[in-house]
């Protein structure tokens, strides 16, 4: 195993690798500040995020005590926007893990047994590829009922065919090695091939494939509770989104608006910026760009 | 031609039996859900079991599946894909009144975002690695993540609410009595912030994939040889480099619209644009399973079928796939 590829499997030696990329450390500062502000929420927050008001405080602007104003409910915004981060962050990684197992185990089997099975879950998986991810999500969403886990679940559903797709190829390309082939000769079974040989040599791809599908996740949750599918007892960014654009007063209370939007496209940003570092860093000949 | 007979029956089929899949995974789908269908959809507890008992009758649904499925294909073949809950009229109906304006600005949002993103991804990708490529990768990469009803709420707080130069939405001012060139510019100056939206996110997206194209292209042999003849730079670059590049980039496009989906359905919800898109969300709200499913119909149909096209053109254009008999 190369030194690159060692380097990455583990989560430690993942986040260590990508921190000495440009971008992949102003992902990971990104990051970092949600994950605390997600964490802190309940120190961060003024009041309850979900506590209506009396009528006089409905819709006020910015102030000491509402520090981004209310909204039409009388509900502190700023109070909102600080437990918005533990939604995008739950079902971000979350779905993602879902996806990703799913995806792996897929892409693990079909790779190595090919033949039928291989086929028919590949033929799966262009199926499932070939769908309007939106749509299909909206679909399923407003079927289900609105629910935090439903969403999860929705999310995960439409995402674990990339995974499944790059996976398949690497443990093609795997089982042809000279590693396998020696494991197989002294007698491994296809459970000690699978989990004690290909395995370990997909997991720098199942990080890289996580980023994106973590990503993907939290845009679609956010698109999902725009729409009006989300869990109305949870306060979600997109949530907030919806409810503003459902009061008919948007125009007027910029402040109830462009936080949750910024939340949105800063997160994104973020870890669209890990996504490409990761895409640098498993590149051959990848150089450290230390310092900004 | 045999051979691209051979290769266009094989997508052909290959495209059918994918349409088919659709149409049973939208079958499936509501009867996938844990507990009784009709509950969830009328969920209202005021609505009695012998009310629902008339409703199952009314839609069939008291007959066993595989007769269900027949009928649901019976009606399907006729192009009723529903009653619209809200509207009481076909689903198929409903959703035909809305073609034309997304037609309208996906295809003029869609025809500016490639042309300006194949320009500058092959900007770039022939200056690679200077500044001038940096800023507009850099620039690309952010206008192509950020999420199109973010990039639409943003546009509508700056030039909408806080300049107000343009409108809030809508496709044309209400009872204004325009006709004719007045009209049209009245529909064009409320469609600039959508169609925007659009070219920024899906240019963005094309800035990147030509881009890359182009810096495979450059990499290759007949670049060395074009070099070698002693040929202008900009004839390079015309004839050999982006020739190769776009092909590539075509084949994308119709894996794309996939993608392109979620960007119509998420800009004319911001802008009040009257299209499929606003559509989708309109029967969430109303909870109009009907029209939401045949959205998803038609939605799913329209990109294989777009694919389909994209695949066809590109097996005539490109001479391997003719010789090689659709392998």
């Amino acid at each position: 195993m190369t030194k690159l590829l060692h380097g990455l499997s583990s989560v430690k030696g993942f986040v260590m690798l990508l921190w000495t990329n440009k971008m992949g450390r102003f992902g990971l500062m990104i990051f970092a500040i949600f994950a605390v502000i997600a964490i802190f929420a309940p120190f961060l927050r003024t009041v309850d995020p979900n506590a209506t008001g009396s009528c006089e405080n409905m819709l006020v602007p910015p102030c000491a005590q509402f520090w981004f104003g209310t909204d039409d409910l009388a509900r502190d915004i700023w109070s909102q926007l600080i437990y918005g981060s533990r939604i995008s962050l739950l079902v971000g990684f979350t779905a993602a893990i879902i996806a990703v197992a799913v995806g792996t185990a897929v892409g693990v089997i079909a790779g190595f047994y090919g033949g039928k099975i291989g086929e028919v879950l590949m033929r799966i998986v262009d199926f499932f590829m070939m769908l309007p991810t939106l749509p299909l999500m909206i679909i399923l969403a407003a079927v289900l009922g609105p629910s935090i886990w439903n969403i999860i679940f929705v999310v995960a559903i439409v995402s674990w065919t990339t995974t499944a797709r790059v996976v398949r190829s690497q443990v093609l390309s795997l089982k042809e090695r000279a590693f396998v082939e020696a494991s197989r000769c002294i007698g491994a079974g296809d459970s000690l091939l699978m989990f004690g040989e290909i395995f370990p040599n997909v997991v720098p791809i199942i990080f890289a494939q996580a980023v994106l599908v973590v990503t993907t996740a939290i845009y679609s949750e956010a698109v999902l509770a725009f729409l009006g599918l989300g869990d109305p007892t949870t306060v979600s960014w997109g949530m907030m989104l919806h409810f503003a654009f459902e009061s008919g007063v948007m125009s007027r209370t910029p402040n109830w608006i462009a936080p949750p939007v910024a939340s949105i496209v800063v997160l994104i940003i973020g870890f669209t910026f890990l996504g490409t570092a990761v895409s640098d860093v498993l590149k051959p000949g990848y150089k450290e760009t230390r310092g900004l | 031609m045999k051979g691209f007979a051979g290769f266009a029956i094989k997508k052909v089929g290959a495209a059918c039996i994918t349409v088919f899949a659709i149409v049973c995974a939208n079958f499936v789908i509501f009867r996938l859900v844990p507990g009784d269908p009709l509950r969830m959809m009328f969920r209202d507890p005021r609505v009695s079991a012998e009310q629902m008992q008339l409703v199952r009758e009314r839609f069939g649904l008291d007959k066993p599946l595989g007769e269900q499925f027949l009928a649901y294909l019976r009606e399907l073949a006729h192009g009723n894909l529903g009653i619209s809950f809200w509207q009481k009229r076909p689903a198929m109906d409903v959703i035909a009144d809305r073609v034309p304006q997304t037609l309208l600005l996906i295809v003029t949002a869609l025809i500016i975002a490639v042309i300006l993103g194949t320009i500058f991804g092959a900007i770039a990708g022939w200056k690679m690695g200077t500044r001038s490529d940096s800023v507009i990768l850099s620039i690309a990469l952010s206008l192509y993540s950020i999420p199109a009803f973010c990039m639409g709420i943003i546009l509508m707080l700056i030039f909408a609410f806080q300049l107000s130069i343009f409108p809030l939405g809508g496709i044309s001012t209400a009872a204004s009595g325009f006709t004719g060139f007045e009209y049209w510019k009245d529909v064009a100056w409320h469609m600039f912030l959508p169609a925007l939206c659009v070219v920024f996110w899906y240019g963005g997206e094309y800035v990147l994939l030509t881009r890359s194209a182009m810096v495979d292209a450059l990499g290759q042999d007949y670049i060395i040889t074009a070099r070698a003849k002693g040929l202008k730079e900009s004839a390079i670059l015309k004839n050999h480099a982006l020739r190769n590049a776009l092909l590539p980039v075509v084949t994308i496009t119709g894996v794309n619209l996939a993608f392109a989906v979620a960007g119509i359905i998420e800009v004319e919800t911001v802008f009040s644009w009257p299209g499929i898109g606003r559509l989708v969300y309109d029967a969430v709200m109303k909870r109009d399973y009907p029209v939401l499913q045949a959205t998803f119909v038609v939605f799913a149909v329209a990109i294989v079928l777009a694919n389909l096209v994209v695949d066809l053109i590109y097996g005539y254009i490109d001479p391997r796939i003719k010789v090689g008999g659709g392998e």
